[in-house]
């Protein structure tokens, strides 16, 4: 029988129909869907190219004329203003000076970002408020003595291969002598070590290509290991000293164990600046009162500000510091204050340390991106001094000396090592450089920003003449150090140069007799003479020193914490972090802990009982892990406040010492319900406690 | 019992027949086979997105459900129902989640006897793979509808936010926050799948339904 397989037009017609029908039910809402849908925009509108109608100019024109502003002005706003949300190219790390805190500035828009607490405690941040057993404030104190404030003068970011990668931040203390360790991650402060040899310094932070060590020079010398002499026993007691602080980077942490020193004679060491590429391995310093004047303006003698300056030159200081880890790891420093130091005899005898002359009383040093050159800054002498490290090799190879300082360090002869001395004006200070083969000096006295043309190999970049003035921008006032973009490091990006003028007289509105500094922009994108100012940023919180552009998008910040209960101090997840669910408050002793979570709006839980006199851990984990849904804690009375970033874990400890009632609350505001965001803090007097105190350890449960 | 059985499985196809249509008996297997990987591929992908715009979430909130978890901010969207009462999504439809794979893995074994099945019972086998999408859609409009109807009243928002059914697709609101709900790309595979299911049994009634009419006009021949 034959099989018969074609299927009736009927039936043909039905399965069709149903097909396409269920193709189109399920298409149908997709198209619909799509143009809805919205997903994955991007986070601005696309800036289109502009063009300005006659109508708009006129506009401009108008707003230009009512405000006052010429065409310079409105140029400069252009380049500076950002839109709303629109972020900056680079990040101006700065010092904060006597704040003791560090400020994070975007470039070119010169917004303030935000500040970071490092030698002084800050509340907002929680830095240094979490109780009796705070470990910054432990970390602060000095000779078992609270000293809550630091005058942070140079920032250094960590490099690799001679540039910026972003990761760590040091900046150096002048006051007490320590420098400290921020992490970019979380940009908070982790380490801060004190020196052990010297109470205050002046040349940190430096660091070396690569971050192997950061380099802390000192400055009024003092008797190393904080002994006393009179001044009298100066020349003789008295020394100088740089610290080279080994760094781990994987820990992210100072390794003292591997640290060391060079003892240095009691001229007052300045500035430093680590070698690259062709003078990788060293670093050099410079220093002034070489006269070794010992002051006592009371008692008749001249002041140490004209004893200091006599002399017509004084001494850079010349480092090989490959050569001085070799020196240490052989065992050849001494412990100084139970750190290793190695002596001026050793650092001698191993050719450690040279000697150059420069024009007296320099204050910077800094190596040009190839490595070849150092420049020197006269302060007092119109130059800068430029030298070669081809020309300091040979002159140590050939011992090139002009003669040895009284304690035997020998002095190379300055015509052997000198590369030009180019004139620029008055007060020269510290160099930056750029892309294009020029320098840029600050010139304290002449109130400008001169630049200049490089030689050598930097000569092929810019159409001038090699090592000559190109022009000034006047600044306002009193500039001190300046900072261009990666202007330290092995490929500077140009662009853009900030100038730290110390004194802003009249720059803005009258903020009482204490003054802010005055950040000032300045566009150093053209070649030749057109370097206008664009920008001026009041900054009225300390009084800055120091600062390091780095390229933006060099700095892997994180958002929110990684896990949810993390450790900032060890960068990782604490298991002592209160879990959800598992709050609670329990009692061991006369120690009562707290377990505590805190999500918007509410902590768990929200009355912590105690009894005066017990010893209260109070432990709280953000369940958060939402963009700056940060939440703030204080318990008013007791000098405490946190912030507690999304997924932090924090722990205070301190006495209840105080009975009473206490409101605690989220001092961040972090929701609509911001304000219901609080507890209470029971602290249960003495007289009544025997009753309550409860014999054995005891759990209260977490409210439901 | 094998009469029983065979009229389950409906009419095997001669060998001489098969050698001769090979493309026409092919054909259903085949069809059924796609919808069934098309199934299998859909567990890895999102079957539903809801995107949740509000002016302090300026990159918006994301939802993505797939048939077995929750992906995306959902930590953070139920922070933020935990104002209004509602209970953590984790807990709609857990059971289903937690037995999606498995059915997906039933369906797809499901669609497989209905290739080797050539009655139209084969149709039953493969009514649940074909039902899916309809059948996910409307669990998840019951547990929103659930959810937004039953919010605690204790909640701090209670009494700014009435209960209402959330939109599961196009564009909703609640508060200061504006939805926009879309089916993903595992939901249309399933849908491609119950589509492809159906395109297969055109060709396999028209493969199987002469064999069956043959095999039961020789039915009362053979017994007789």
């Amino acid at each position: 029988m034959r099989i018969q397989h074609r299927v009736p037009l009927r039936n043909r017609i039905l399965w069709a129909s149903l097909a396409s029908i269920t193709t189109l039910l399920v298409l149908a809402p997709e198209a619909s869907a799509q143009t809805e849908s919205r997903r994955r925009r991007s986070g601005q509108a696309e800036a289109k190219p502009i063009e300005i109608t006659t109508e708009q100019a006129g506009q401009i024109a108008k707003i230009a004329n009512d405000r006052k502003l010429n065409l310079d002005d409105l140029l400069a706003a252009a380049k500076t203003f950002m839109p709303s949300g629109r972020h900056d190219d680079f990040v101006l790390f700065s010092s904060g000076g006597q704040s003791g805190q560090v400020f994070a500035i975007g470039v070119p828009s010169m917004r303030i970002l935000r500040s970071i607490a490092v030698f002084t405690p800050e509340s907002w941040q929680g830095y240094g408020f979490s109780g009796e057993e705070d470990p910054v404030n432990k970390q602060l104190e000095i000779n078992g003595k609270p000293v809550l404030w630091g005058d942070t003068h140079h920032p250094g970011l960590s490099e690799t291969k001679g540039e910026y990668d972003g990761q760590f931040l040091f900046i150096g203390d002048k006051a007490n002598a320590r420098l400290a360790v921020i992490d970019l991650r979380d940009w908070a402060t982790k380490q801060i070590v004190k020196n052990p040899l010297t109470i205050s310094d002046h040349g940190a932070a430096f660091v070396t290509p690569d971050t192997d060590y950061v380099i802390e020079g000192g400055q009024y010398a003092t008797v190393l290991g904080y002994g006393y002499a009179t001044p009298e026993e100066y020349k003789k007691s008295y020394r100088g000293m740089v610290t080279l602080w080994k760094f781990d980077r994987a820990k992210g942490r100072i390794d003292v164990a591997n640290s060391f020193a060079l003892e240095l004679p009691p001229y007052w060491q300045d500035l430093a600046d680590a070698g690259k590429l062709a003078s990788d391995g060293w670093f050099f310093i410079n220093s002034f009162n070489v006269e070794m004047a010992s002051g006592g303006v009371e008692r008749g003698n001249p002041p140490f500000e004209a004893g200091a300056s006599k002399r017509d030159t004084d001494y850079l200081h010349i480092i090989n510091w490959k050569k001085a880890e070799q020196a240490f790891k052989a065992g050849k420093a001494k412990p100084i204050n139970g750190f290793p130091v190695i002596s001026i005899e050793t650092s001698v005898a191993e050719g450690l340390l040279h000697f150059a002359p420069e024009p007296k009383s320099p204050h910077g040093v800094d190596v040009t991106p190839n490595g070849q050159y150092m420049v020197v800054a006269g302060k007092l002498d119109p130059h800068v001094t430029v030298y070669s490290i081809e020309k300091v090799k040979k002159a140590i190879n050939d011992k090139k000396y002009s003669g040895k300082d009284d304690y035997g360090v020998p002095i190379l002869d300055f015509d052997s090592v000198k590369e030009v001395q180019v004139e620029l004006g008055l007060g020269p200070l510290h160099t930056q450089f750029d892309d294009k083969g020029y320098a840029y000096t600050s010139l304290f006295l002449d109130s400008a920003v001169a630049r200049w043309t490089l030689g050598g190999e930097y000569a092929k970049l810019h159409t001038e003449e090699p090592w000559k003035l190109v022009t000034k921008t006047p600044v306002q006032y009193n500039i001190g150090h300046l900072s261009a973009a990666e202007g330290d490091t092995v490929s500077p990006k140009g662009r853009y140069l900030v100038s730290m003028s110390k004194w802003s007289v009249d720059r803005f509105l009258t903020t009482g007799p204490l003054l802010p500094q005055n950040f000032q922009l300045v566009d150093i994108g053209e070649p030749g003479t057109k370097m206008p100012v664009t920008y001026d940023l009041p900054l009225g919180v300390g009084e800055p020193h120091y600062a390091q552009m780095i390229k933006a998008d060099k700095l892997k910040s994180w958002s929110v914490f990684p896990q949810i209960g993390w450790n900032a101090e060890t960068q990782s997840l604490d298991p002592n972090s209160p879990k959800k669910g598992a709050e609670g408050v329990t009692r061991e002793g006369n120690k009562v802990i707290v377990n505590m979570t805190a999500i918007r709006s509410h902590f768990t839980p929200e009355h912590v009982e105690v009894n005066e006199g017990d010893t209260v851990v109070w432990r709280i984990t953000s369940l958060e892990t939402t963009v700056d849904a940060t939440h703030g804690f204080c318990i008013g009375g007791y000098n405490i406040n946190l912030s507690i970033e999304p997924g932090r874990y924090l722990e205070c400890t301190f006495k209840a010492d105080r009975a009473g009632t206490y409101p605690f609350y989220c001092t961040e505001f972090c929701s609509a319900l911001h304000l219901e965001m609080m507890g209470y803090f029971h602290v249960k007097p003495k007289a009544d406690a025997g009753n309550a105190t409860p014999a054995k350890t005891t759990t209260q449960s977490a409210p439901k | 019992m094998p009469g029983i059985l065979s009229t389950l499985i409906g009419p095997r196809v001669p060998e001489a027949e098969l050698r001769a249509h090979r493309l026409r008996y092919s054909t259903p297997t085949a069809i059924f086979m796609l919808a069934r990987v098309l199934l299998l591929i859909s567990i890895f992908l999102p079957y539903w997105h809801m995107e949740l715009e509000a002016p302090q979430y300026p990159k918006g909130l994301f939802l993505t459900a797939y048939v077995n978890h929750l992906a995306d901010d959902v930590k953070e969207i139920d922070g933020l129902n935990h104002y209004i009462g509602m209970r953590p999504l984790g807990e709609a439809g857990a059971l289903e989640r937690a037995t999606a794979v498995y059915m997906i893995l039933a369906m797809f074994l499901l669609v497989e006897g209905a290739a080797f099945v050539h009655s139209k019972w084969a149709v039953l086998l493969a009514l649940p793979a074909v039902a899916f999408p309809g059948v996910f859609l409307a669990d998840m409009y019951y547990w929103m509808r659930t959810f937004g109807l039953n919010l605690d009243k204790e909640a701090p928002l209670s009494s700014a936010v009435k209960p209402f059914v959330p939109t599961i697709l196009g564009e909703g609101g609640i508060g200061q926050f504006k939805t926009y709900a879309t089916l993903g790309w595992g939901y249309w595979l399933a849908v491609a799948c119950s589509a492809l299911i159906v395109i297969g049994f055109y060709f396999h009634r028209r493969a199987y339904r002469p064999l069956l009419l043959r095999s039961r006009l020789a039915a009362p021949e053979a017994t007789s």
